[in-house]
């Protein structure tokens, strides 16, 4: 909370400067594998039609917007958010209502990726994954992930109940797509719990996206969950990290403009030159994330496509993470996540 | 001064004298008073107001008596057993119709999902499907209920409605109770949470538990320097004292991926006790309760050896020495004599580490796993994440009340004032 304070001072003490130049906007996204890409993808081709693009990092904190459009001071004009922020900043207001008209078709991009406030930037999707080098037959299912016997070693999960409660459950039997049905009730939630109990002593948790392909290679983990795309940017660098798709869970993070920024214009401009065909096969390419443009899946090759969670091959066992599930029970299931890991 | 001293009258009216005297007096005062202003300035602003503000905003609930004020008033003489009556449905049909702005629904679903999980969907759900179709002012409300109930069947859940009952006031103890484990029933009588929502407390005691061994492990390797530090020849001491303090003067978060590097599996600690063949196996050092006392007490360290160090320069070391010529062991005479005319420094540099581990966030946020995060976690966790603000601030407020609890306890227990020397 202080921290918080900090910075609504912090911004008062800004608003003294004046408005910054025009032709410059504030894109801020997640860092790591994923920033580089965007750099390369949309940063530096659209700087050549005369705006400066200055990249700011962040790790998905709503506050921060929440203050900026509190104190009426907006700096940050394009943001990169994950699927249930941007239906929870639409509904409380912290983001602008988009202007499709500007933006181009809805019919060409994923039904997903089209919001009120969010355009979907690009499907991303939490697997399983094993060193090819140290495991030459890995897992086959989330039963195989949980099997301490066929493959002793630690497991790396990230932290939370977000993600691993569904493995849970799909590692106990249930089909994954009733995975939501059965967790949304009592008994569901508790056979969830119970199962991730039985690994919880061969966990090892992760929070950032980049630290469980280092768990891999430097031989911590046997197996980890992991975002597909840093797999893809640890094999670019000559690993040999492999993915296990049956079972991934997959969504989507989108581009919003907090409400009330000044650059508003610019920031339109700017995601919706993001979302041609051509800029997102370009991020496909230097990331292994599925385009929300339908057009941009031509634009590549098939090397390419066979590493994207989009590509049927890889989505035939996936499943879609229920936004509106985790809207209502987060916080709920979030808590009992702490109280799990405490005992 | 020198008008003071003119103005004084002749000797004769001490009356006289001990006006100017008090005036001059009143006049030093405000003089210190006003060379003080800027600080105590600067404290109001920076600490008082926004402690003031995080405990104002722990009890604070506007959202439902803001949102649904007709509802608010149906519901107050509702039996809390059965459905509510019709008017309960066509006010909150009417509420929700005159919302300005859809971030206060989305306030209020908010709010009342923390009660009860799914009311954020309920709520928006709702929201979004006004004007009911097919109604206006003049509908009878059973008619209303009826088309709320066809919209959403969890309208006709005592659950949600008592979420909206509990909350109609603008003050709540709610968070605090949360932040404690208890809640209110709907009845309005406290009770404990559900065992697998118990979570703050443990979590409480966790946090004092790695504060204590981070103070005891801060007492047991600074003790011994800070005395040999005292017995050394103050240019020799000054020396050694800044190697002490390079370490506090670097960024924390240099330190802390400095120990990530140095106990990690393949790390330098573990290679080392490999290749003495004191192990087989890499010990596990990091993202467990070892890292993270590891990396704190070393964090922590100068914050108890600078009040030792400046104690035991001050304890004469006559004394010593005076009890081993009188025929004490020299053990004994350290314990006995020594270390007594050191408690002020132990207890002082104890309650200083002690009090800065309580609030650690960065080192078990990067060091630690689930179970080895403290409050502060949390409070980052609800600020950051969560954005329940208010939550995060009960949570601030049950890490201030813990500090000056302890703080009370010091002073009861050495009968002193916090000296550092």
């Amino acid at each position: 909370m202080r921290k918080s304070s900090c910075l609504v001072v912090a911004l008062a003490a800004l608003t003294c400067l004046p408005a910054l130049a025009q032709k410059q906007i504030t894109v801020v996204n997640f860092g790591g594998a994923n920033a580089n890409a965007q750099k390369k993808a949309f940063y530096e081709p659209y700087e050549k039609t005369g705006t400066k693009v200055v990249a700011v990092e962040y790790n998905g904190e709503q506050a921060k917007i929440k203050v900026m459009v509190d104190s009426r001071n907006v700096t940050w004009d394009a943001v990169e958010v994950e699927s249930p922020d941007v239906a929870r900043g639409c509904d409380e207001g912290l983001f602008e209502k988009l202007d499709w008209g500007r933006i181009g078709n809805k019919a060409d991009f994923l039904p997903a990726a089209v919001t009120d406030c969010g355009i979907g930037i690009f499907v991303w999707s939490t697997v399983m994954a094993w060193d090819g080098d140290k495991l030459k037959a890995g897992p086959r299912s989330w039963a195989d992930f949980w099997d301490t016997k066929k493959f002793p070693g630690k497991r790396g999960l990230r932290k939370g109940a977000r993600y691993n409660l569904e493995f849970a459950l799909m590692a106990d039997g249930v089909k994954p797509a009733d995975v939501y049905k059965v967790l949304a009730t009592k008994e569901g939630a508790d056979r969830a719990f119970k199962k991730l109990g039985e690994l919880k002593s061969s966990i090892q948790w992760w929070e950032a996206g980049a630290q469980p392909p280092q768990f891999l290679v430097a031989g911590d983990v046997v197996m980890t969950t992991v975002f597909n795309g840093r797999i893809d940017a640890a094999n670019r660098e000559g690993k040999h990290l492999q993915i296990g798709w049956i079972g991934g869970i997959y969504d989507l993070d989108y581009w919003v403009i907090p409400k009330g920024d000044p650059n508003k214009d610019a920031a339109l401009k700017f995601i919706a030159w993001a979302s041609t065909a051509d800029a997102q096969a370009e991020y496909a390419k230097n990331i292994a994330y599925g385009p929300t443009n339908k057009h941009a899946l031509a634009k590549l090759d098939a090397k390419t496509l066979s590493n994207l969670p989009t590509s049927p091959a890889n989505a035939k066992d996936a499943l879609q993470m229920n936004l509106k599930f985790w809207a209502d029970q987060g916080e709920d299931l979030e808590k009992r996540f702490a109280s799990w890991a405490t005992n | 001064m020198t008008a003071a001293a003119a103005a004084v009258p002749p000797a004769a009216d001490p009356a006289a004298l001990r006006r100017a005297l008090a005036r001059a007096g009143r006049r030093r005062q405000w003089r210190a008073f006003a060379l003080t202003l800027p600080l105590l300035l600067f404290l109001l602003l920076t600490f008082l107001v926004p402690i003031a503000a995080l405990l104002k905003r722990a009890v604070e609930n506007p959202e439902v008596a803001r949102a649904l004020p007709r509802t608010v008033v149906v519901l107050a003489d509702w039996n809390h057993a059965d459905v509510p009556r019709p008017e309960a449905f066509a006010a909150i049909v009417a509420d929700l119709g005159a919302l300005a702005d859809s971030a206060d629904a989305g306030a209020l679903a908010r709010r009342l999902n923390t009660e009860k999980p799914g009311a954020r969907s309920l709520i928006m759900g709702t929201y979004r499907a006004l004007p009911l179709e097919g109604t206006s002012k003049s509908t009878p409300p059973a008619q209303i209920r009826d088309k709320l109930l066809a919209l959403d069947a969890r309208w006709g859940e005592t659950a949600y409605w008592d979420a909206i009952a509990k909350n109609g006031s603008r003050w709540t103890p709610d968070y605090l109770l949360t932040a404690v484990d208890l809640r209110r029933d709907a009845q309005g009588a406290i009770e404990r949470v559900d065992p697998e929502q118990r979570v703050f407390g443990g979590i409480l005691l966790r946090t004092f538990a790695i504060s204590a061994l981070v103070t005891l492990c801060c007492l047991v390797l600074g003790y011994p320097l800070a005395y040999w530090l005292s017995t050394l020849p103050p240019r020799r001491a000054n020396v050694l004292m800044i190697v002490v303090l390079v370490p506090f003067w670097t960024s924390i978060l240099v330190r802390v991926a400095a120990w990530i590097v140095l106990l990690q599996s393949e790390g330098l600690v573990n290679h080392a006790l490999e290749s003495l063949h004191l192990i087989d196996q890499p010990l596990a050092l990091l993202f467990n309760r070892t890292g993270v006392v590891i990396s704190m007490t070393h964090i922590l360290l100068p914050f108890m050896i600078l009040p030792l160090y400046s104690v035991m320069t001050g304890v004469p070391p006559s004394f010593l020495r005076a009890a081993v010529s009188l025929g004490s062991r020299p053990l004994a005479a350290f314990l006995r004599v020594y270390v007594p005319q050191t408690y002020a420094g132990v207890g002082a540099g104890a309650l200083l580490v002690f009090i800065l581990s309580i609030g650690y966030y960065v080192t078990p946020a990067l060091l630690g796993g689930p179970s080895d995060q403290m409050l502060s976690y949390y409070i980052a966790q609800y600020t950051n994440v969560d954005v329940n603000w208010g939550m995060a601030c009960a949570l601030g407020a049950l890490l201030l009340a813990a500090t000056l609890v302890l703080y009370a306890i010091y002073r009861r227990v050495t009968k002193t004032e916090l000296s550092l020397g």
